[in-house]
């Protein structure tokens, strides 16, 4: 299979993930090699076959609604690379009206 | 008293607090970290002062008369992928580089509990994704056994530390072969648990369907004494089972009589080196002299194994690795302009190359118009990978493979082709898949590099992995020999 840039800049879009063109232009390679290998997986029917989403026998798991205290608003808050007043800081998110 | 370096805890232990203090032994092995680091780095922060502190503490519990729990004193490595309260947690990676958990792993915890004095955080592959270290943010580690080789990954530094006598014992996380590999490359034995049995709270998730955390250690009797301390359910985790945890050191005893041990035709084939081969069937011939039954069964999925752990494994990683955007913790660009480019560039500046990759590979997979062809398709041969296992086992009850098909490689080797990087793990890594129990034991040595033996067992059934391994030891000594590196 063959990975266009077109198809990596779209990927690196959803990704978030800015790109050089040097590095486009090296995942275009690499992604398709890599892709074209695991196309053997092709060869090997799977129709009807269940997916596996984890290797255990076991789906819902509840505990019993207990509150119990959390970490310190201060330590948390404090991890973040800008912070003001108890609140992350980040650029705007939606326009001034004007 | 740097002869207390490279022997196994359980022999210590009995002299603990007469022949040597517990301060003097982590003194032995912070000499040995010191003197060989230069050469190894397999550490990324070492917590020197905090040992000794703890050491001391220790030692005033053993005076004043009190009983030690099981792990007092033994001075272990952590990966640094497992959350430290206070001490920095970087993955390996620059996002993280000043990281600082505000809380601990659980199974940091519980092996603390147990006594276990921290060393330090060792070196990884960037978020755990690689097969030989170099793809850590900061530096290679090197192979103590020949420093121009790796030590394979992504516990790379966990492995390589136990091997050159700068720790006792080590935890690492395996999400596809990430503590046998390395353990197999260093001479070590590393053992990756039953999906399930550990506690994942505080591990630094990459692939959350794959990964477990699991010991380092020198011999199989080391690895049973840290693989308790650190099982069992956890609230923190809901995938982490509520099953008793047996006592896996008094499993070790029993021999292998009549225990029934399958080779796996597939994993005998093209590819594996062939001393590696002549080593692993040595040792699958010393079981079969010590009483097991030996058979050959098949495993036809081996060879869609790889692309189908890949596909996961990336699918899930896009998605763990989707928090890494520069608000709440970790590094943050400088360059932003707006929310958008916050996250972009964060993430092209934080992430480095082989992390970009698989982030890209999972993000396509699970793209429209190729989630159908690719991620469900693999989730599909997971299944099948699970039934070959089931059949299996059905017919034996412990598997025997090599770990890596090749005994190590050389830095800077396998880096220029992704690819040939992921075939390192094609042994390790359909255990994951199917979520089973995995060790590797030293076996023998290729060109100079150790070799390991892999024994593959029945969900929950560490047990008679750990017997069958212990037996295995109990018969040779490849398990006994130490690096040249560490004897000086």
């Amino acid at each position: 299979m063959r990975i266009t840039p077109e198809v990596v800049e779209r990927v690196a879009r959803l990704s978030r993930l800015e790109l050089t063109a040097e590095e486009q232009a090296t995942f275009a390679a690499q992604l398709s090699s890599i892709l074209e290998y695991f196309a053997r997986l092709d060869r090997l029917p799977t129709e009807g076959v269940e997916p596996t989403s984890h290797a255990l026998r076991i789906t819902n798991v509840f505990r019993p609604d207990h509150v119990t205290p959390s970490l310190p608003v201060e330590d948390v808050v404090g991890m973040a690379p800008q912070a003001q007043e108890g609140f992350v800081v980040v650029p705007r998110v939606l326009e001034a009206e004007e | 008293m740097r002869e207390l370096v490279g022997r196994p805890y359980h022999e210590l232990r009995p002299r603990l607090g007469k022949d040597f203090s517990v301060a003097e032994l982590v003194e032995a092995y912070l000499q040995t970290l010191e003197a060989l680091e230069p050469h190894v780095r397999a550490y990324l922060t070492v917590t020197a002062e905090e040992a000794r502190q703890q050491a001391r503490a220790l030692d005033q519990r053993l005076a004043a008369g009190e009983s030690l729990p099981p792990l007092a004193g033994m001075p272990v490595a952590l990966k640094d992928n497992l959350c430290t309260r206070g001490v920095r947690t970087t993955c390996g990676s620059k996002i993280l580089e000043s990281f600082v958990p505000p809380y601990d792993a659980t199974a940091v915890r519980r092996l603390q509990e147990a006594g276990a004095v921290v060393l330090g955080k060792t070196n990884l592959d960037e978020f755990a994704m690689g097969s030989s270290t170099e793809n850590s943010g900061f530096f290679p580690t090197r192979n103590p056994w020949d420093l121009d080789c790796v030590p394979g990954g992504s516990s790379g530094g966990s492995a390589a530390a136990v091997a050159a006598g700068e720790a006792l014992a080590a935890l690492g996380s395996d999400t596809g072969g990430s503590i046998r590999q390395p353990a197999s490359l260093c001479g070590v034995v590393g053992l990756k648990p039953t999906y399930g049995r550990v506690s994942r709270y505080g591990l630094v998730a990459f692939a959350s369907s794959l990964d477990q955390i699991g010991p380092f250690a020198l011999d199989v009797h080391d690895c049973a004494l840290v693989l308790q301390a650190i099982s069992g359910h956890d609230p923190q985790d809901s995938t982490s089972v509520d099953l008793p945890v047996p006592d896996f050191v008094a499993a070790l005893e029993g021999g292998v009589r009549g225990v029934r041990v399958g080779l796996p035709t597939e994993f005998f084939g093209e590819g594996l080196q062939p001393e590696v081969r002549q080593a692993v069937l040595d040792a699958v011939r010393v079981l079969e002299g010590l009483g097991a039954q030996v058979e050959e069964v098949r495993l036809p999925t081996l060879e869609y194994a790889l692309p189908t752990y890949y596909l996961i494994a990336c699918a899930e990683a896009s998605s763990n690795l989707a928090r890494y955007d520069g608000v709440a913790y970790g590094y943050r660009s400088p360059r932003a302009r707006d929310l958008y480019t916050l996250y972009s560039r964060t993430r092209a500046e934080g992430f480095g190359p082989e992390v970009k990759r698989r982030i890209m590979l999972g993000t396509f997979a699970l793209s429209a118009g190729y989630y159908e062809g690719f991620y469900k398709k693999a989730q599909q041969v997971r299944t099948l990978v699970r039934r070959d296992f089931d059949r299996c086992f059905h017919e034996v009850d412990v598997l025997a493979t090599p770990t890596s098909p090749v005994a190590g490689f050389r830095l800077g080797e396998r880096t220029a082709d992704p690819l040939q990087m992921y075939l390192a793990d094609v042994y390790t890594i359909p255990v994951n898949l199917a979520g089973l129990p995995g060790i590797s034991v030293p076996c023998g040595f290729a060109g100079g590099l150790p070799v390991g033996l892999q024994l593959v067992g029945r969900p929950f059934d560490e047990a008679t992995l750990l017997r069958v391994a212990y037996a295995y030891q109990q018969a040779t000594d490849w398990h006994r020999r130490r690096c040249p590196l560490q004897m000086g």
